[in-house]
């Protein structure tokens, strides 16, 4: 049945070469754990991708209940976290998701660095990996003002501030981000929203796709 | 490559009829070393990894659950603020004479500039065919340093923050709900001209704010608060009454009396 769909769709769409490009390829004996017990570290990268669909799917669930609004914000995380089913579970995850994901990115950042995975053919890659890292920086510091309790609102006061101090176009970017030259307030948190939610998952999902058609095209680099 | 004459398509497309590659990994000899096919086998290994990596994730979510502090006052000024954990590091070099004040610049901007800058182009400082750490000293060397500074800084700003004071500078407060009886005799007191002080800080709705406590729902007999007036506790100093000895026995009782329901 399910071969037959499949060659149905095979035979209008040739699939078959995509199927091949994604799944259809051999792992080579120094990153398989099953062989050297150390090759483990070459698990980080797969473990970040997972955690970030985790971040996608329980931020889906978050913006249900979510009201990206001053009057509203801290209310409705408040409701979330203690009255609608699992939504302290569902808060959970992507809070602690957001650190971890921090932790598997870097240790994947050393160990590409370490094994000099970035040397030549991959630089381009290496260079696309480190924008992945700032971007998921900023969804960190983007997402910690989202709740808009008092840590939230005092650190991101200081991180604008940080902002503020780049020579030249300092006040540009902390206008950019507070959506105003005084006040931390209410343009501030729809701004951070439409960044956490809307601009920086779109540059992630590029930038993402970029980073695994290059793995594919090059392939994993050699043992040391 | 086939072109021209004698080509089928699928329909009117341009996906070539006839032509499909078959669905099969390459065979295994033509791979050196122990290789292994991707699907199923490596991503079946990998998923038991994710899975045990899952399990550790979710006990972590309902272990700890995720902090929520009180809503967001920007009119507090004593609220001592603290980034992510993952941003400690960064807030702690600030605090060094040479990375801030007037050299904010280097702390805030100079110094991650050129951390960042760094990673990016690594491949380009670090160019030799050497991949093994040990044979390119140089680049282990600051990747080493570098790790070293942010573990240190780190651990200096958790251990110079004060955790305790920063647990409760962030306590959702209780808001009480509780009738005032706006015409009684006490309430009278506290608005007029005898109250002022009382109401510069515990505000007209007797809810508190920053620099003081609620007095609605408090747990405090008549004499205690009638105590708490003439000497004062905590940051309150004594003697702000303005009124005579009987009013402030009225306000006392009345203050006393605002207790929350059971």
């Amino acid at each position: 049945m399910l071969n037959k769909i499949y060659d149905w769709v095979d035979e209008r769409l040739d699939i078959t070469p995509i199927w091949r490009d994604i799944a259809d390829h051999e792992v080579p004996e120094h990153v398989n754990p099953a062989h050297h017990f150390s090759a483990f570290v070459y698990c980080f990268g797969g473990l970040t991708f997972f955690i970030t669909v985790i971040q996608i799917l329980s931020g889906m669930f978050l913006t249900m209940y979510y009201v990206p609004d001053v009057e509203n914000a801290w209310k409705s995380v408040y409701y979330l976290q203690n009255e609608v089913a699992f939504g302290e579970i569902v808060r959970g995850m992507h809070h602690w998701g957001a650190s971890l994901v921090i932790v598997m990115m870097f240790l994947h950042t050393l160990r590409v660095f370490f094994t000099g995975s970035y040397k030549k053919p991959r630089e381009l890659n290496w260079i696309v990996g480190v924008l992945i890292f700032c971007v998921m920086l900023g969804l960190g510091f983007t997402g910690y003002l989202l709740p808009w309790d008092m840590k939230a609102l005092f650190a991101t006061k200081v991180g604008i501030e940080i902002a503020a101090s780049v020579p030249f176009i300092g006040e540009l970017i902390k206008v950019l981000l507070a959506g105003d030259a005084t006040i931390i307030g209410a343009q501030t948190l729809t701004r951070f929203f439409a960044i956490h939610v809307f601009f920086l998952p779109a540059a992630l999902f590029a930038l993402l796709a970029a980073h695994f058609i290059m793995i594919r095209r090059q392939g994993i680099s050699g043992p040391l | 490559m086939h072109r021209g004459k004698g080509m089928k398509f699928v329909g009117d497309s341009r996906v070539k009829a006839n032509n499909r590659m078959v669905n099969m990994p390459k065979d295994y000899s033509e791979y050196p070393g122990k290789t292994e096919a991707f699907w199923p086998d490596f991503l079946l290994k990998e998923w038991m990894v994710g899975a045990v990596f899952l399990i550790g994730y979710l006990l972590l979510t309902v272990a700890h659950p995720s902090p929520l502090e009180g809503p967001a006052d920007p009119t507090n000024a004593s609220y001592i603020p603290l980034p992510d954990w993952y941003f400690l590091f960064l807030y702690q070099l600030l605090k060094y004479a040479y990375a801030s004040g007037p050299y904010n610049v280097v702390g805030a901007i100079v110094m991650p500039g050129l951390a960042i800058g760094a990673l990016m182009l690594i491949p380009f400082l670090d160019k030799g065919p050497e991949r093994r750490p040990s044979k390119r000293p140089l680049p282990t060397a600051f990747m080493l340093l570098a790790l070293a500074a942010m573990i240190f800084l780190t651990w200096e700003s958790v251990v110079n923050h004060d955790w305790e004071a920063a647990a409760k500078q962030g306590e959702i407060k209780e808001q009480v709900d509780i009738e005032i009886d706006e015409t009684a005799e006490g309430y009278l007191i506290f608005t007029g001209e005898q109250g002022k002080s009382c109401i510069a800080c515990h505000g007209a709705d007797m809810q508190g704010g920053a620099a003081a406590p609620a007095l609605v729902g408090n747990e405090l007999t008549a004499e205690e608060v009638a105590d708490v007036i003439h000497n004062g506790r905590g940051a309150m100093p004594a003697g702000q009454f303005a009124g005579t000895e009987e009013e402030l026995q009225v306000l006392a009782e009345f203050i006393a009396s605002l207790k929350a329901e059971e």
